[in-house]
């Protein structure tokens, strides 16, 4: 059993409430942090817990923090990145709904860190309920003095903002959330300046996603050093993984990056394995902006080791035989599911949600779409194969913001690992278009291909 | 710029082996510009008159093979030069690269896939930007074999004709309402490969500075209402002129044919931006632009030196070849056949060609 630090408490009666979340020891590492630390020195602990960035890139949170530019006279602000709408992603979901005071917790300590006086939290437009919640915590909060002026006596002022989102995917990059949160179109901004030294209203920001700030409230509870000790290597500390797909049992669950990717698959403890006796065919480990993995090399890298749950085996091999750890959205696919139907349901989706602002993202993300389709439906042919290799390989890396690389990855995983099953379709378009799921027989994934 | 009085050093940046000098905070594209030729990228959305244009097209993006002198790793991927101001002993690629080679080309192919083409009936055709980029940068055919992507025609105003379908989508034309204009009525609506140029909700453009919104569009997507298929702009003959205007410069250039004056812009450099007049850019009014239209109004300077992103001045190009094969050893025997059906996709004309009985003449497309 893996150590609880962000969920452990997420189900106690009430835990919503403010006198329930303080009676089992909440709001704790605010008074450690005021009391007893400087700004800097809650920084440094953050540094030493090895914490890395929750929303997918995995960025080092305490490096972040220290890039922070602190001109004079310019107010600081912290944004926390609630606007989670990758597909397979609902874990923040989970820790804000059912635990909301934990995020308060960390939003103002790291608000102190910081040296934010205003605080936000842009959420999706689509957890409208989850605003309730987050408005309804703030209050309690602020009532119980832990917002407001001069917070416990310290001369620290903070308060903390709900902005809502409008539903675009696009938000959840950071500066075309801080471009929504200014009340604009949310166009991604071009880097550089990057948010650390010209964010929301052109000040210094720090945009953190809602696991992370969490996590900053065990690390200052029980210490950098504590937190590091949890984890393998640079992966420290715990994560949320929402596991969804063909397994028993989909949910969230919390990691210490400890355990295999098999036994996370198919222990009682978490996915409860695949339903029905199939067999696990390909696993999308981290959202659906990263490769997808056929299952043998998904159990095991390249190199014959066995796959951990963690930010280092998960994108062992690079992109030829790896993947990533992205946002953790555990995605499992058995050998019932066609991989050209889904890769088709991913290219739509980043078409709708495409920003339209710079060519590449706009133009191939459609193109991409529709030729997925002529091959979903068995109108398409052999060269539509190496044509969509091609607008991937010149939409990736070539956007203003990271939305163009994670329409490419999928699409380039797909055909890179599943080659097999987008000739099938091209060869047998009679029976492609009858039927849209079901081809398990045609491409084993556990045959190891060269 | 401000950094210049600040920090007067100048820094050394090498772009395609060639080596130059330049004041800080200039980007690689303006860099590149001192240079001039061939090493200059291409720049669809880039604009130096409109304050945070750029960064969009992905046209110019180049390599960045050393970051500065102090840290010479390489920028891992390609970046757009339009933004991405120099250091210090940094080494750029631009021809010199494959990579950026291959990156334009399908930017180019990108920008061209829902593109109508319709080339033929229109205005822009001659002067346009996409026009001259594909001719250098980009493949003779298609890969792209869907219907192209199409928008319901919208009416902006007495003044501009929007052609939503020819867009590629700079932006520049946001940022002349926003940055010359008071209000702002338009702007890009709905988002992804349907995001459009419009104005919300059906309201007309009619501020007095909105007709440099055409000057700035580098495709036929907003061109001039007082200009629509009058002439194509190779038979017509630009003269720079000037009139005393209380509003604008008044300093512009007129395109005639004969003594009438069919078209008033701004005069434009050889980066095809508006030309900056005592350190200011040229922007003209629309009184100037649009009801000035008699040669009477103007004090004639003299003709135009036309720059390369024109055929205008075809015929004063030297050494000019006449080509040796005629029309029938091309055509080989085969008859001439229509290449591709460009008033499906253009908003100009809606005629189905399938229902015209013979060869088209302009008389079935008057109806």
């Amino acid at each position: 059993m893996g150590r609880k630090l962000l969920l452990d408490k997420a189900h106690v009666e009430n835990i919503r409430l403010y006198e329930v979340y303080r009676r089992e020891g909440g709001y704790r590492s605010v008074e450690k942090a005021l009391k007893s630390m400087s700004p800097d020195q809650v920084t440094d602990e953050v540094k030493k817990s090895g914490l890395r960035g929750r929303g997918g890139a995995g960025f080092p949170s305490g490096m972040k923090w220290s890039f922070l530019a602190k001109p004079e006279g310019v107010p600081r602000y912290l944004v926390v990145n609630a606007d989670e709408s990758e597909p397979g992603t609902f874990k923040d979901r989970y820790l804000m709904e059912f635990i909301p005071h934990l995020l308060i917790e960390g939003m103002i300590t790291s608000s102190y860190a910081l040296g934010s006086n205003n605080s936000y939290i842009y959420i999706r437009g689509e957890y409208a309920w989850i605003v309730d919640i987050l408005e309804k915590a703030i209050a309690e909060a602020r009532n119980n003095g832990w917002l407001g002026k001069n917070i416990l006596g310290s001369g620290f002022d903070c308060d903390i903002h709900v902005q809502r989102g409008a539903g675009a995917y696009i938000c959840g990059e950071e500066t075309a959330l801080l471009e929504s949160l200014e009340g604009k179109r949310g166009n991604p901004r071009i880097k550089p300046p990057f948010p650390a030294v010209k964010g929301l209203w052109g000040c210094p920001t720090v945009v953190n996603n809602v696991e992370t700030i969490a996590a900053v409230v065990p690390i200052i509870n029980e210490g950098g050093e504590e937190y590091a000790k949890i984890g393998i290597g640079k992966s420290t500390g715990t994560k949320l993984i929402s596991a969804c797909g063909n397994i028993n049992k989909p949910g969230v669950y919390e990691i210490d990056m400890t355990i295999s990717v098999e036994e996370f698959i198919y222990s009682d403890e978490y996915c409860g394995g695949i339903p029905n006796g199939r067999k696990l065919k390909a696993c999308i480990p981290g959202g659906s902006s990263v490769p997808i993995l056929p299952a043998n090399l998904l159990l095991k890298t390249a190199k014959g080791e066995t796959r951990m749950m963690t930010y280092e085996s998960l994108a062992d091999g690079g992109f030829a035989t790896g993947s990533m750890m992205g946002s953790g959205g555990f995605i499992v696919m058995d050998d019932r599911q066609c991989v050209v139907r889904h890769t088709y349901t991913l290219a739509r989706f980043y078409r709708h949600e495409s920003c339209g602002q710079c060519s590449p993202c706009r133009e191939g993300t459609g193109w991409m779409e529709k030729i997925l389709w002529n091959i979903e439906t068995g109108k398409g042919k052999m060269s539509d194969i190496d044509l969509l290799w091609d607008i991937q390989r010149k939409i990736e890396g070539n956007t203003i913001c990271p939305l163009g690389d994670a329409a490419a990855w999928p699409v380039a995983a797909a055909i890179r690992h599943f080659r097999d099953e987008f000739e099938w379709h091209v060869n047998n378009p009679e029976e492609a278009q009858k039927r849209n799921y079901g081809l398990a027989h045609y491409a084993d994934p556990l045959v190891v291909t060269a | 710029m401000a950094e210049q009085t600040n920090t007067p050093a100048n820094l050394k940046v090498t772009i395609d082996n060639i080596t130059v000098e330049v004041a800080p905070g200039t980007t690689i594209l303006q860099a590149a510009r001192q240079i001039g030729g061939d090493v200059t990228p291409p720049a669809m959305c880039y604009y130096s008159k409109l304050e945070g244009s750029g960064g969009k097209c992905r046209t110019c993006l180049v390599e960045v093979a050393a970051g500065s002198a102090a840290d010479p790793r390489p920028m891992p991927k390609l970046v757009a030069s339009c933004r991405t101001p120099i250091a210090e002993g940094m080494i750029v690629k631009n021809i010199t690269s494959d990579r950026v080679q291959e990156a334009r080309a399908g930017v180019v192919e990108f920008l061209l896939v829902n593109h109508p083409l319709d080339c033929p009936v229109c205005d822009q055709a001659g002067e346009c930007h996409l026009q001259d980029l594909g001719y250098e940068h980009g493949k003779e055919g298609t890969r792209y074999e869907f219907k192209r992507r199409t928008f319901e025609p919208e009416d902006i105003g007495p003044y501009i004709q929007l052609h939503m379908n020819r867009c590629i989508l700079c932006y520049r034309c946001t940022y002349v309402a926003d940055q010359l204009t008071d209000d702002r009525v338009h702007g890009v609506l709905d988002r992804g490969d349907h995001a459009n140029i419009s104005t919300h909700i059906s309201k007309a453009i009619e501020n007095n500075f909105c007709g440099n919104m055409i000057d700035v569009c580098p495709v036929g997507a907003l061109t001039d209402k007082t200009f629509r298929f009058k002439n194509r702009v190779w038979f017509t003959k630009p003269v720079e002129a000037h009139r005393d205007c209380d509003q604008c410069c008044g300093k512009v250039t007129l395109w005639q044919r004969g003594e009438d004056v069919l078209r008033v812009t701004a005069r434009k450099d050889e980066w095809g931006e508006v030309q900056s007049h005592e350190g200011k850019p040229g922007w003209i009014c629309n009184t100037c632009r649009f009801e000035k239209k008699k040669a009477s109004d103007w004090v004639i300077e003299g003709p135009t030196k036309i720059n390369r992103h024109s055929v205008i001045s075809q015929g004063h190009y030297l050494g000019l070849k006449k080509p040796t094969e005629t029309l029938p050893a091309v055509m080989d025997g085969r008859d001439p056949k229509l290449m591709m059906d460009i008033h499906s996709v253009s908003e100009v004309n809606r005629v189905d060609i399938s229902e015209l009985p013979g060869p088209a003449t302009s008389d079935n497309f008057k109806k």
